[in-house]
């Protein structure tokens, strides 16, 4: 056992030097971009590396967001072996850079390319904790959206809702009609995807951060907190019963299929409906949550670089660091992922209507500073805390609180997870 | 249980002859020390530190194991445990002592029905838990079919209801094994020496009455068997978790398998999850060590 | 070994015998469901499917889902479908399989023929191992791994399959060995014949039933798993790694119908291995494990 005991953090140093790695020249990648469109558009980044000579040793691990791939890669990181660039998100990022000696530094290339000026200040709390360059950010994704079919809403003379009570409204309409007035899926992630928005559409981003954030224990159980829960009590009101357990593109399929009229979901659910050969504008419209205009919740998708051995794998790794952030590949994967650029001085002319508004909101945003961290999806607190909050904003959403109850497990169940 | 063995010490034996055997057990025993019981040892050791995202070596005492009772997670876990393997073991058991005891009878197909009833054994859930899902589903699934073709009244939406959901789980549980516990008593019943049942006929016993009296005693190597393998698949589930529930709905449907991997891993708190690991480990061994201690001990 | 008759004594009337077959077909009936469900959906049109009933006939039936999953679908960056992903769990599962049950086999040889002061404590020992949960060990087994030089390898892999199959593969030879008369070792060793010759000439003759459970078991156990494969094999992940990839796609769009037909192929083996070896696992039960 002592071997294991002294084989802490502080030993992955040592071993990251004595390993044999990758091949120099290669770049092993680990993801769980794994299937369809999104794995096809990470083949472009594999091709451009392929131009420079480096190949690329593919790793993906799909599963839970991610979950899968994390564990993978504590097993790696423990057996000294570390891949070169992992996808990761969030506060996982923070995480890994407090583990002390394992992350890479991009300061180089990020000087040499002007990062700092061109990526949102609020993606480079993650990418550039205490003022390293540690991964590249591949796209931003942004949470409050709301998809929604335009042929049912024409048909039933629905304008797109500007306020909370318009959408509460338009959506008692669908429901009186008899359809289904919102696409949801009860998994945990989800709850919490649409409980983003409940809080800022109710305390707006003060409340957000505060209580998100901050983690302040006064703005977690507050009256506009219990606000916020009572919005989810009207939502919950608007989803069908079938909803637990839903996977989130089964309920896009229901918006598609004319079952429903509405689904809070992030920009990924773009591409079911470009799947299906529905054309944004025409066959459905995507606008911000009712309520969170002017703020966008985001999630950004990030390459972290993993120290490397020697000289040539560390070129390699600056290379490809580079390559992801070149606009042709900024451009070519954001088009198929449903998300923007992660960096704002990427021409929007080859997206499409959702896209250039999407794009154009972030840098209005980025510059407002009301581009936030989203909850539910790992970029406002650690995992933690993050999950504590699910449990509660699942139970409640499940009629296991009322709201009240539910504000104070929120401020207890954060706190115990600190 | 008989097993024949000589305690007497055969005077021929070389030394190499007597070393020889544990040398080759050796190996064997070497990688179950380490991989085995060294990394329990080294799972107690981590309940006890402050281990988050990697192991750490801080000393936090029993905080772990507070916080761990604290949470209703965990209690819930818990206690779904003890429904979901106590009634898959029992209905396992049941399903596959009658389709064994129904089997045996001189069946015309009987070699097509056996591969039928054992294949689920061959399939794991990442393979079968989609198929199950949609099928426990009521707006796609059974539910949805039935009303299809008429039934309108028809219900079954366990899945989605707090209170039920733990018995999809064993539900799809049961299909995946009782076709393997339908083999062991097979093989059990097969073994069963049939003079003594004619035996037992002649003196005038009704079939119910050799079933119950002689045969079902008999299979109690079967049963014993069937328990070990049941109690283990009941107590690792998790990729049946996963695949049909996640947990939910809302934490519902959570094991402690469950429990233990998303404290270890997807919420970084290690520590928690080490301690969950423990007391499971303590559960099978107070389950599993009187089994084994009896079962050894009668060999002898 | 007791003498086995396929045949039992108890007679049954008429109305029994039909209600056996109606219980025995429903059971058939359920045991089939899921997999109907899959093959079903495997052949119909993605809209089918998401517009459709699931328990529907196709009403276009295509194999190009089927196509898809075994050589075009999208697995990780390469659109290699599930095809090369075969070797890997191949090249994992045989070796693996093979070495726990010679070990296994030996295992129990000793455990039974050879004893000593604390083997039954010994035993237990490694019985109660197969309790372990694995999501425990991963971190250490990860570093030692690493200290042996053999992370992301699949000899790292096949290790860690024998380490955890060693266990059951003992408990089942052991208890079938436990059968086989002592006598029979022993006047062999009158012969003068050793450890290795007896085991070679007298017990391995006997052990074809029971190698045939042996192996069964391991191998749907090794082919299904999938944590010590996504977390230890590196970029030669085996199969049920690739087919998670494959319809565990986060935001992706979901192709239903090419992620039942991969998991169908990646099922095959081991479905073929019960199919085809099913009717010895009943024989090989019989004469070994459930009997004492």
């Amino acid at each position: 056992m002592k071997i294991l005991a002294k084989a802490g953090v502080s030993a992955l140093a040592l071993t990251l030097a004595l390993s044999a790695a990758a091949k120099a020249e290669d770049v092993e990648v680990l993801h769980w971009w794994t299937a369809g469109g999104e794995a096809a558009a990470l083949n472009v980044l594999k091709e451009n590396l392929a131009g420079q000579g480096i190949g690329w040793k593919d790793m993906p691990v799909a599963g839970g967001g991610g979950e899968a791939a994390m564990t993978a890669l504590r097993a790696r990181v423990t057996a000294g072996d570390p891949p070169t660039a992992v996808q990761m998100l969030g506060f996982d990022i923070l995480d890994w850079a407090q583990q002390g000696e394992v992350l890479a530094d991009l300061n180089e290339v990020a000087a040499a390319e002007n990062w700092d000026a061109v990526i949102p200040a609020a993606i480079q709390k993650f990418s550039k904790p205490d003022g390293t360059w540690i991964a590249a950010p591949v796209n931003v994704h942004s949470t409050n959206w709301v998809w929604a079919n335009k042929a049912m809403l024409d048909e039933m003379g629905i304008a797109e809702p500007t306020t909370w009570d318009e959408f509460i409204a338009a959506l008692q309409k669908v429901k009186d009609s008899g359809k289904v007035a919102l696409a949801h899926g009860g998994q945990p992630w989800q709850d919490a995807t649409i409980f983003d928005s409940a809080v800022l559409a109710t305390g707006g981003p003060e409340l957000y951060t505060k209580a998100f954030i901050d983690l302040d224990p006064a703005a977690l159980n507050s009256p506009e907190m219990v606000q916020a829960f009572d919005k989810m009590t009207q939502l919950r009101g608007f989803v069908d019963d079938n909803f637990s357990g839903r996977d989130w593109n089964l309920a896009s399929a229901m918006v598609i299929n004319n079952e429903a009229a509405f689904q809070i979901m992030g920009d990924w659910a773009k591409g079911e409906f470009l799947n299906a050969g529905k054309v944004p504008g025409t066959d459905f419209l995507c606008f911000r949550v009712p309520g969170t205009a002017g703020v966008v919740t985001f999630n950004s998708d990030e390459f972290v670089m993993f120290k490397q051995g020697d000289d040539a794998a560390k070129q390699a790794q600056n290379a490809m660091a580079s390559a992801i952030e070149s606009p042709e590949f900024q451009i070519a994967f954001n088009k198929v992922k449903g998300s923007v650029p992660a960096r704002t001085d990427v021409p929007d002319t080859d997206f499409d209507d959702c896209g250039k508004k999407g794009m154009a909101q972030l840098k209005e945003a980025s510059e407002k500073g009301t581009l936030l961290g989203s909850m539910a999806h790992g970029h406002a607190n650690p995992a933690a805390v993050k999950n504590a909050i699910y449990d509660v904003v699942t139970a409640h959403f499940n009629g296991e609180y009322d709201s009240t109850q539910a504000a104070e497990e929120l401020a207890n169940a954060v706190e115990a997870a600190q | 249980m008989a097993s024949v063995h000589s305690t007497a010490e055969p005077d021929f034996r070389t030394k190499l002859q007597d070393w020889l055997p544990k040398l080759v057990l050796s190996p064997s025993v070497a990688a179950m020390v380490v991989f085995v019981y060294g990394f329990i040892v080294y799972t107690i050791y981590l309940s006890f530190t402050d281990s988050k995202m990697l192991p750490s070596y801080d000393w936090v005492g029993f905080k772990n194991y507070a916080t761990l009772f604290g949470l209703s997670a965990w209690s819930t876990a818990l206690v779904n445990l003890a429904v979901f393997a106590s009634l898959y073991i029992v209905i396992c058991m049941a399903i596959g002592l009658l389709l064994a005891i129904f089997l045996d009878q001189k069946i015309r197909g009987e070699s097509v029905l056996r591969p039928i009833y054992l294949y689920p054994m061959a399939l794991s859930f990442i393979v079968t838990g989609t198929a199950w899902k949609w099928f426990l589903d009521p707006g796609i699934g059974l539910e949805h079919t039935m009303q299809l073709w008429g039934w309108e009244s028809f219900k079954f939406g366990w899945i989605k209801d707090r209170n039920m959901a733990i018995y999809t789980l064993v539900i799809a549980a049961v299909w995946q094994s009782s076709g393997f516990v339908m083999a062991m008593f097979l093989a059990g019943l097969r073994g069963i020496d049939n003079e003594m049942l004619k035996a037992a006929q002649i003196d005038g016993a009704s079939n119910w009455q050799l079933y119950r009296r002689i045969v079902i005693p008999l299979l109690r190597p079967a049963f014993m068997s069937a328990f070990v393998i049941l109690a283990h698949l009941a107590i690792k589930s998790y990729d049946l978790v996963i695949a049909l529930t996640g947990g939910g709905p809302g934490r519902a449907t959570e094991l402690p398998a469950t429990f233990m991997y998303s404290y270890t891993f997807t919420r970084n708190q290690m520590g928690v999850g080490a301690a969950s690991a423990v007391i499971m480990l303590m559960g099978v061994a107070a389950v599993m060590v009187p089994y084994i201690y009896s079962e050894l001990k009668e060999k002898k | 070994m007791a003498v086995a008759t396929q045949d039992t004594a108890v007679r049954t009337g008429r109305i029994t015998r039909t209600f056996i077959y109606v219980v025995l077909i429903f059971f058939a009936c359920f045991y089939l469901l899921p997999f109907f469900i899959m093959m079903v959906n495997s052949v119909k049109p993605l809209p089918e499917i998401t517009g459709g009933n699931m328990m529907a006939l196709p009403k276009e039936p295509t194999i190009a889902p089927w196509l898809s999953a075994w050589s075009t679908a999208q697995i990780g960056v390469e659109a290699t479908g599930l095809k090369p992903y075969f070797l890997n769990s191949i090249l994992m599962v045989v070796p693996a399989v093979a070495i726990s049950t010679v070990l296994g086999a030996l295992n129990g040889y000793i455990l039974t023929k050879w004893r000593f002061r604390g083997d039954t404590i010994l035993f237990g020992l490694m019985l109660f191992s197969c309790f372990i949960p694995f999501q425990i060990v991963l971190i250490p087994m990860a570093r030692i791994l690493g200290i042996l030089g053999l992370a992301s390898t699949i000899p790292g892999l096949i290790l860690v399959h024998v380490v955890y199959g060693i266990g059951f593969a003992t408990l089942y030879f052991r208890n079938y060995y436990a059968a086989v008369p002592t006598e029979l070792v022993r006047s062999a060793q009158i012969d003068g014949a050793g450890f290795f010759q007896i085991f070679w000439r007298i017990m391995l003759p006997l052990s074809g039933p029971i190698t045939i459970v042996c192996i069964i078991w391991q191998f749907t156990n090794i082919w299904n798993d999938f944590l010590f494969g996504a977390s230890f094999a590196g970029s030669n992940p085996p199969m049920t790694v690739a087919l998670n990839n494959l319809v565990q796609s986060s935001t992706g769009v979901k192709e239903y119908n090419v992620h039942f037909a991969g998991a169908i192929l990646a099922a095959l083996p081991t479905l073929l291995v019960y199919i085809v070896a099913g009717r010895y696992f009943v024989r090989g039960l019989m004469a070994g494990s459930v009997k004492g």
